[in-house]
């Protein structure tokens, strides 16, 4: 029977592929937004098998509130590379250290 | 129970799976693809938790609208991604010890806390009530004990709005654009000069149009 612990393996597992795409995938940062994107739909997985297990439905509220920032988050973060494509003609980020942060 | 064990293991794989072709495929344009799958069937595991209005919300948001946003970005950049796909063999050992790591500790809190936890009590999915459905039962809430947490998630898409429209917008030098000030505020006096020539002169130059 499926239950509580199938949910949050799914879950566990999606956000360390997330985590994954991050490391390997250092110089394309669309990449690395869309594994932000994984990581983020994981947290989500996670938020709504426990609002459904506890019987208790403010988790899927707060799935909700996570689901708005990233969307917010994917419109900003694709803004700012426009903006850096145009500035720089490309998109490689390991050596963007114009700011010498 | 079955065929619920079936449909979850299906959508678990196929989540899983594309989640991997995500992070994996030589060409960002079959990324966003792959990502368009993996969010189409966390929606299909969201349906079998009964959670269907996060689903419908999961499939409108992002396969509507952040899956196209990418597509559309990846599409009009004109970069070379296979220059960009260098690092991928030297970082993938240490990524695999990571996430190896990571997914065991994360899968062994995980049991113990679905076993033992607070909701270990609950075997059962949460029934909905006779006559409420998980919509209602959301807005129940949302627009009750989370009505400002609400009016700030607003804020916070029109800020996100308003903060990608000035990143991308640019007055392109050397464009002429309407002015309408100077249109209006143009009178026959401003508009037109009289100049008198004598007979075979040229137009002086500062009146040549």
């Amino acid at each position: 029977m499926i239950g509580l612990p199938h949910y949050l393996a799914v879950a566990a597992i999606l956000f360390t592929i997330g985590v994954l795409g991050i490391f390997v995938n250092r110089k394309n940062i669309i990449v690395i937004l869309m594994s932000i994107e994984l990581i983020l739909l994981a947290v989500n997985i996670n938020l709504v098998a426990f609002s459904v297990y506890l019987h208790d439905v403010t988790g899927q509220i707060f799935a909700m509130f996570v689901l708005t920032v990233a969307a917010a988050e994917a419109a900003v973060g694709l803004a700012i590379l426009v903006t850096f494509f145009r500035n720089r003609g490309d998109i490689a980020v390991d050596d963007a250290s114009v700011m010498k942060g | 129970m079955a065929l619920q064990a079936i449909a979850f293991y299906l959508m678990a794989a196929v989540t899983l799976g594309s989640g991997l072709a995500v992070i994996s495929s030589k060409n960002p344009v079959h990324s966003v693809l792959f990502l368009i799958t993996a969010f189409f069937s966390a929606a299909g595991l969201f349906v079998l938790l009964g959670a269907e209005f996060l689903a419908m919300l999961l499939v409108v948001v992002y396969v509507g609208a952040v899956a196209v946003l990418f597509l559309f970005v990846v599409m009009m950049l004109d970069v070379d991604f296979a220059d960009l796909r260098q690092g991928f063999a030297r970082y993938l050992p240490i990524g695999l010890v990571v996430a190896g790591v990571l997914t065991v500790e994360m899968v062994t809190v995980a049991i113990t806390v679905a076993t033992q936890g607070a909701a270990a009590k609950n075997a059962l999915p949460m029934a909905h009530g006779a006559n409420l459905t998980n919509t209602e039962t959301i807005g129940r809430v949302l627009y009750t004990d989370y009505v400002y947490f609400f009016q700030a998630a607003g804020l916070v898409l029109l800020v996100a709005m308003i903060g990608a429209i000035v990143l991308t917008l640019r007055h392109k030098p050397g464009v002429r654009r309407q002015n309408i000030g100077d249109q209006t505020a143009r009178t026959p006096k401003s508009g037109m000069t009289i100049v008198k020539i004598a007979p075979g002169a040229n137009i002086p130059e500062e009146n040549a149009q």
